[in-house]
């Protein structure tokens, strides 16, 4: 039998080169598809009782609990594919609240004739993802819908973790003073996507930032910084977040658009479609609040540890204009960070 | 990035700031004409550097605002048609029509997409012969080249399945329209450079004769348009009306006279209905005799139909530079990029959504 290490599919090709909806049917094809696909790729001893549910322990101190659904087109992208998104989504999910991940699920709903390779290599991609992050897929679901009725392959995390004692990570702790650190440049998701997604051919390829965050929000809080608040800038980019915890405050969050960092490729990408970088998707990044007499020692450490390189503090919380986010633009005048109402669309001219 | 950075330095900006402060002696009225220049306007805070005794109003050259009414409900007619493969800018697709938007339209099941280039709509067509591939053209000389090879390759390839409903725009004769208005206060132009860059000066010597008033083609940026500034109220207060060039960098006198050539073969000059402000002659380019074939309008027999705007929305104001987006009583309570009363409110060039999303809680 092949391994979970193994780069080849598992499932015989010749059988059954795509997906079924038998796979999804509860019967001997469900059963094959977690026998010889997601137990040895997965393998750890909670999956591997092949219980209804994963049986564990409670961690010290509380847990964090979180979930998330992927879907994204295409399945595969320069950087990273949707099971490394969704790893990495829940891992960061866990991770902004101070825990450290434990244990995911994965519900995966396929739709009928996806190849068995494709939901091979994603399988391979969560591996790869759980095992860089430290964290177990302990149990999961698997469902198939007709063809025509998915884009694919959908897959639900759900993920615990433990929060040690003493981390009250939250917008309630936020105080006036503190400094809004990122953790590197932005963009870089939601312009991948785009690229791949429209054709749009740039000198050099634009990857994904994703990437599993606990680690480095773990060096943070080892080395004793005082995190008050964290936010994994996601779909509404670090706009959102920022309005997201200004708004949670009652304080006024403000940036300087000159310290946000962008790379050239991804700002060109965006004064080409009209987009505004600070509201383009990112699967890497993090936007953390630090009292202000920790804020250099932190931007040391997360510089330090290599999803951090690009770290900066590009901001203050204040009280001048509770519940907003502001930008100090680059000619030095103040104005409104405002959520997107809908997608950011491609402009006319 | 070169090009961009330069253009948007805190110091230069200031520099010209200060040089606009100097040389302004009385109260003046500056109406920049494109909506990317308004956008940028109130992103950057520009209209902040400058002294109280210049006026900003904003222009009607955002192409998703200034498109009539009844082109988006025929839009929305023709898009909802079964076996149509509906293709448009992705700023179009969030503009209200009476009772909904296109994005609307897709949620029903149209078949409806974004594209970048009417070129793409055109591949679309090649890709689905079974399907009949409409591009909604809209905006101004800026768009329209890239329509008329669009056009001009779907004739010689013989694409059946492909049309366009065109509802062009131009931009001297809005300018001109402002200028006639009995309620008009603008002393000075700030022109649309990319406009420019396609169509040249020579339009506006005449404009700025006839009605005694500076034209200066500018730019987008920040720098850009403070210099622009600059070099209108120079003129203003030197009592000069002349049309001068501050967005040398990409507009020539002539412009592209190869994208010129091209939109004379296709194009001929139309009267052209605006959203919000009414008719305009002579301000809009339909398809010439020759390519009428390509027009979606006679093709989905939808060219008759007409709607009229209705009076809630004073976006029309706006784009004539009469009303400032949070004058309008409407602003921010009625009307929200949510809930829209025009389009003005949704366009990533439109004036009220610019204020909405950059001033909105702000005295």
């Amino acid at each position: 039998m092949k391994t979970g290490n193994s780069f080849v599919c598992p499932i015989p090709i010749r059988q059954y080169p795509q997906v079924l909806l038998a796979h999804g049917g509860g019967g001997t094809l469900t059963h094959q598809l977690i026998e010889k696909m997601f137990l040895p790729a997965f393998g750890n001893p909670l999956l591997g009782a092949r219980h209804d549910g994963a049986v564990f322990d409670p961690p010290e101190g509380r847990m964090a609990f979180t979930t998330d659904s992927y879907v994204v087109r295409p399945l595969f992208f320069p950087g990273g594919d949707i099971g490394t998104l969704a790893v990495n989504g829940t891992v960061n999910d866990l991770a902004m609240c101070g825990a450290r991940p434990l244990y995911l699920s994965a519900g995966f709903i396929i739709e009928e004739g996806l190849p068995m390779d494709t939901l091979w290599r994603v399988v391979q991609s969560m591996k790869r993802a759980a095992d860089d992050a430290g964290v177990q897929i302990v149990t999961g679901d698997t469902k198939v819908v007709d063809r025509g009725k998915g884009d694919g392959i959908f897959i639900n995390t759900a993920g615990v973790g433990a929060v040690p004692p003493g981390r009250a990570i939250s917008p309630s702790a936020v105080r006036e003073g503190d400094r809004i650190l990122l953790s590197g440049d932005i963009g870089r998701h939601g312009i991948a996507i785009m690229a791949v997604r429209e054709g749009l051919e740039f000198e050099t390829t634009i990857t994904s930032d994703c990437a599993p965050l606990a680690g480095i929000v773990e060096s943070l809080c080892e080395a004793g910084i005082d995190i008050h608040c964290m936010r994994d800038l996601t779909r509404g980019g670090l706009a959102s977040t920022l309005v997201e915890i200004a708004e949670a405050t009652a304080l006024q969050c403000e940036i300087e658009e000159a310290s946000v960092p962008i790379r050239e490729e991804v700002r060109a990408a965006c004064e080409i479609l009209g987009f505004d970088p600070l509201y383009v998707a990112n699967e890497g990044r993090f936007a953390a609040f630090v009292p202000p007499d920790q804020a250099e020692r932190a931007i040391d450490l997360m510089r330090r540890h290599p999803l951090g390189a690009g770290a900066d503090i590009i901001g203050t919380v204040k009280t001048g204009s509770p519940g907003l986010a502001t930008l100090r633009s680059l000619i030095g005048a103040t104005r409104v960070i405002d959520m997107l109402s809908g997608e950011q669309l491609p402009r006319i001219c | 990035m070169k090009h961009i950075d330069e253009y948007r330095d805190g110091t230069a900006a200031r520099a010209y700031a200060e040089a606009i402060a100097r040389i302004t002696t009385r109260p003046w009225t500056i109406m920049e004409v494109c909506g990317g220049q308004t956008h940028s306007i109130v992103k950057f805070g520009i209209d902040e550097l400058l002294p109280p005794a210049v006026t900003l109003v904003h222009g009607p050259g955002c192409p998703v605002c200034v498109t009539a009414l009844e082109y988006v409900e025929k839009a929305i007619e023709i898009a909802s048609l079964p076996g149509v493969l509906f293709c448009s800018f992705g700023d179009m697709l969030r503009v209200p029509g009476i009772s909904r938007d296109l994005l609307s339209v897709k949620a029903s099941g149209g078949d409806v997409r974004i594209v970048y280039s009417p070129l793409d709509a055109l591949r679309l067509a090649a890709d689905h012969p079974d399907r009949e591939v409409v591009f909604f053209a809209v905006g101004f000389e800026t768009t329209a080249p890239a329509v008329a090879m669009a056009a001009w390759q779907a004739v010689r390839q013989g694409a059946r399945n492909f049309s366009m409903l065109v509802s062009h725009v131009r931009v001297p004769p809005a300018m001109e329209a402002v200028l006639s208005s009995p309620d008009n206060r603008v002393q000075g132009f700030l022109a649309a450079g990319h406009v420019c860059a396609v169509m040249g000066t020579a339009e506006y010597g005449p404009i700025a004769s006839r009605y005694h008033i500076p034209i200066v083609v500018t730019g987008f940026e920040p720098v850009d348009i403070l210099q622009g500034l600059y070099m209108c109220l120079r003129q203003l207060e030197q009592g000069r009306a002349e049309v001068e060039n501050q967005y040398s960098r990409s507009v020539r006198p002539e412009g592209n006279p190869a994208a010129r050539k091209l939109m004379g073969e296709i194009f001929r000059v139309v009267p052209r209905k605006w959203r919000g402000i009414g008719e305009i002659a002579q301000s809009g380019l339909g398809l010439r005799e020759k390519y009428a074939g390509l027009d979606a309008e006679t093709r989905f027999g939808v060219a008759h139909r007409t709607t009229e705007e209705p009076p809630e929305c004073r976006s029309g104001l706006v784009l004539q530079g009469i009303l400032k987006p949070r004058e309008c009583p409407e602003f921010g309570t009625r009307c929200t990029p949510e809930h829209p009363l025009g389009a003005t409110m949704v366009s990533s060039e439109g004036a009220c959504a610019a204020y909405y999303h950059y001033r909105r809680r702000r005295s």
